[in-house]
């Protein structure tokens, strides 16, 4: 996984809440094992029901097509545990998502990919939501996660809080397979232990098909 | 110290604390579906990485299986690759899959319980976050993406920091018709999108207790729709009932063992939860949403709310739910005419749902207008709904019956309304454009679908059943 160490982009505004996996990435854009993630973001409100685009989606604005930064409201990714609406965020070069706060599913997903889910403490969070809607992705914001800070125009500093295992797992890149395997031994032995103790679980035979 | 239920099951399969903080969680069982499971196959190929517990996995083909009588992988020819890529992919990494011809094809979370392969007590995943569907028979199942999907194949667990408590008690007797979907969608309502957001729920209390294993299903599925990270029922004498004999589930000495261990499956008296709510039960009326979130509900005598009269929170979003719905402040729910009635999905789609469905519809006949579609959960469930004549219930009032899978649900398959459509359906979220383009969905039990169906307009079923009394 890439490491995550500084990210600088323009911040764009979607501050609404309860903003579900289907708004971010729709099924109808997933008919393929390798759909196209960049144009699969937010592909229902980029377009009018005519197939052309809509100018008053904000992606679609000038100053918003190339943003780094996605700043959202409440319960950013509910609904669907769709990966795709977390892959159509770095294909689009967007690498933060800073939101009042994320469906759990969505945040783990972000983790998974290098992403980083930022939540302000709430005051911090109105602020930032006005400097970047009165920004309007004239100047770009620049988050550094070893120091916990978002920097931008006119002397802009907020810093933030993340639970430390995540920033290290972000800073480092780390394999999420590869840390988890190097307790293969402790697996292996709570399987041993279990088989013992609840033969049940390690278990899955179908019985029609036992052999006598 | 007293412990949750949940709390139980947590520690005793907790392997490690792993290096960055994270528990690591043992799965007993993984159950994988052909939208997802492909794009993790490639990463471990690619890694070299072995599935580390095929025996403990399972594949099926659901979100993109065509639905129509007939049917193969070629029927619905955006599924075909998906469908292709799970059944290379399973047969490569040793994993049972129930594939589009199976004898026991179905929704995930519709096989894995009645074939017994979720037990009580017992920890399970599925890239889908409808997973805590199977939390009706007491286990402990978390939904995930791609990425943990592949995580989990690889290690067998899952790395999770420890969710909080939640108990939610449900009090009092339901009234006739009305169902575990209908006290999800009030629950829903109550706490909002987010209001469990953190949280593994336990469903307890008398209504709870008297609820079929169908219907706990019903009741956990929707769990997810409220933000909760997992959902479950203790289990209790009809949960073991309802286990027992199938073919997953343990057999012999086996079962007894497991048996003696699955009665102590419960939260101790005095056992601390962070957050709890009390839901009485014994005044609900069949509940049917307006809005374009689960959460937008109201009972079927209610009206469509007024937005200036909405917390300032909500303003916005109920405004932008009554222009996508094409509903005015104050509107009856009940009445609204309707174009499309869907029974199905992982929320609604086993036998004892089409059961009810079935008895309002009897000897009725689908309104002139409305396409009225029938999709079971399982292959099994199909053929126990056929054995019973249930199909000819539903064939001879117009509706049509399809083969087993998620089909209109998310609509993954191709099935999906027509543009302005409103549409009356027994899955689990209403969200813009879910159902096809611009489809109004009003998420609402099976009876209440079925009554809407027969009608031609969302109906209240007590009525319809009035007057068959």
């Amino acid at each position: 996984m890439q490491p995550f160490t500084t990210h600088t982009g323009i911040a764009v505004p979607v501050l609404v809440d309860d903003m579900n996996t289907d708004q971010i990435a729709p099924v109808a854009a997933m008919r393929n094992l390798k759909p196209d993630y960049k144009a699969l973001l937010f592909m229902r409100a980029r377009r009018r029901d005519d197939g052309s685009e809509d100018p008053e989606f904000v992606l679609n604005k000038p100053q918003f097509r190339n943003p780094g930064i996605l700043v959202a409201g409440h319960n950013f990714g509910a609904g669907s545990s769709r990966e795709a609406a977390v892959w159509g965020m770095p294909a689009n070069n967007i690498r933060v998502i800073v939101a009042r706060s994320f469906a759990d599913i969505y945040r783990e997903n972000c983790l998974q990919n290098g992403l980083l889910p930022i939540v302000l403490a709430p005051q911090d969070a109105e602020a930032f939501e006005q400097r970047v809607v009165s920004v309007n992705g004239a100047a770009p914001f620049t988050v550094d996660l070893p120091a916990q800070r978002i920097t931008g125009a006119d002397g802009c500093d907020i810093g933030f809080e993340i639970a430390s295992a995540d920033r290290t797992r972000l800073l480092e890149g780390l394999d999420n397979i590869g840390l988890t395997l190097k307790h293969a031994h402790e697996i292996a032995s709570w399987e041993q232990r279990t088989a013992i103790e609840q033969p049940w679980l390690q278990s899955a035979a179908d019985s029609r098909s036992a052999r006598p | 110290m007293p412990r949750t239920l949940f709390d139980k099951i947590w520690d005793a399969h907790l392997v490690a604390r792993r290096g960055d903080g994270r528990d690591l969680i043992y799965i007993d069982r993984h159950v994988l579906h052909e939208l997802h499971a492909p794009h993790a196959f490639e990463q471990l190929q690619k890694q070299h990485r072995e599935v580390r517990r095929p025996d403990l996995t399972f594949s099926m083909q659901d979100h993109t299986v065509a639905t129509m009588p007939g049917r193969d992988e070629s029927s619905n020819p955006s599924g075909t690759a998906f469908i292709r890529a799970m059944r290379e992919g399973s047969r490569r990494n040793g994993i049972r899959l129930f594939d589009i011809d199976d004898p026991e094809q179905g929704i995930s979370h519709v096989v894995a319980p009645e074939l017994g392969m979720v037990l009580p007590g017992a920890t399970h995943a599925v890239p889908d976050s409808h997973a805590s569907t199977v939390g009706g028979v007491g286990a402990l199942a978390f939904g995930c993406g791609t990425s943990e999907l592949a995580h989990i194949l690889a290690t067998q667990v899952m790395a999770l920091t420890r969710p909080k408590r939640m108990l939610i008690r449900l009090e009092g007797r339901l009234r006739a018709h009305v169902g575990a979907k209908d006290v999800a969608l009030r629950i829903i309502g109550e706490l909002g999108v987010s209001g469990a957001r953190g949280h593994v729920v336990e469903y307890a209390g008398a209504a709870v207790r008297a609820m079929s294993i169908e219907a706990r299903m019903t009741l956990c599925n929707l769990n997810i729709e409220m933000g909760g990270r997992s959902g479950f029922v203790a289990p209790d004498e009809s949960t073991l009932s309802w286990l027992a004999g199938r073919p997953f589930a343990p057999s012999g000495e086996m079962w007894d063992r497991a048996l003696a261990h699955w009665c102590t499956l419960k939260s101790d008296a005095g056992a601390e939860f962070d957050r709890e709510y009390l839901l009485d039960c014994a005044t609900l009326e069949p509940q049917i949403t307006w809005g374009t979130d689960p959460s937008q509900v109201v009972g079927i005598r209610g009206r469509v709310p007024d937005p200036a009269k909405a917390e300032p929170a909500h303003r916005a979003a109920f405004e932008s739910a009554l222009a996508y719905m094409g509903l005015e402040p104050g509107m009856a729910v009940a009445g609204l005419p309707v174009q499309r009635v869907f029974i199905g999905s992982c929320t609604n789609s086993r036998l004892a749902d089409l059961e009810t469905a079935a008895s309002v519809v009897r000897g009725r006949r689908v309104a002139d207008g409305v396409v009225a579609i029938v999709v079971p959960g399982s292959t099994s469930v199909k053929r126990a709904a056929e054995a019973a004549g249930l199909d000819r219930v539903f064939r001879d009032a117009g509706f049509s019956w399809g083969e087993s899978g998620c089909s209109m649900c998310a609509g993954g398959n191709g099935d999906r309304g027509a543009p302005g459509e409103r549409c009356v359906s027994t899955t689990n979220r209403n969200f813009e454009h879910r159902q096809g383009p611009r489809v109004r969905t009003h998420l609402a039990s099976p009876e209440t679908a079925a009554a809407s169906a027969l009608a031609g307009r969302i109906a209240d079923v007590r009525q319809i059943a009035s007057a068959l009394a």
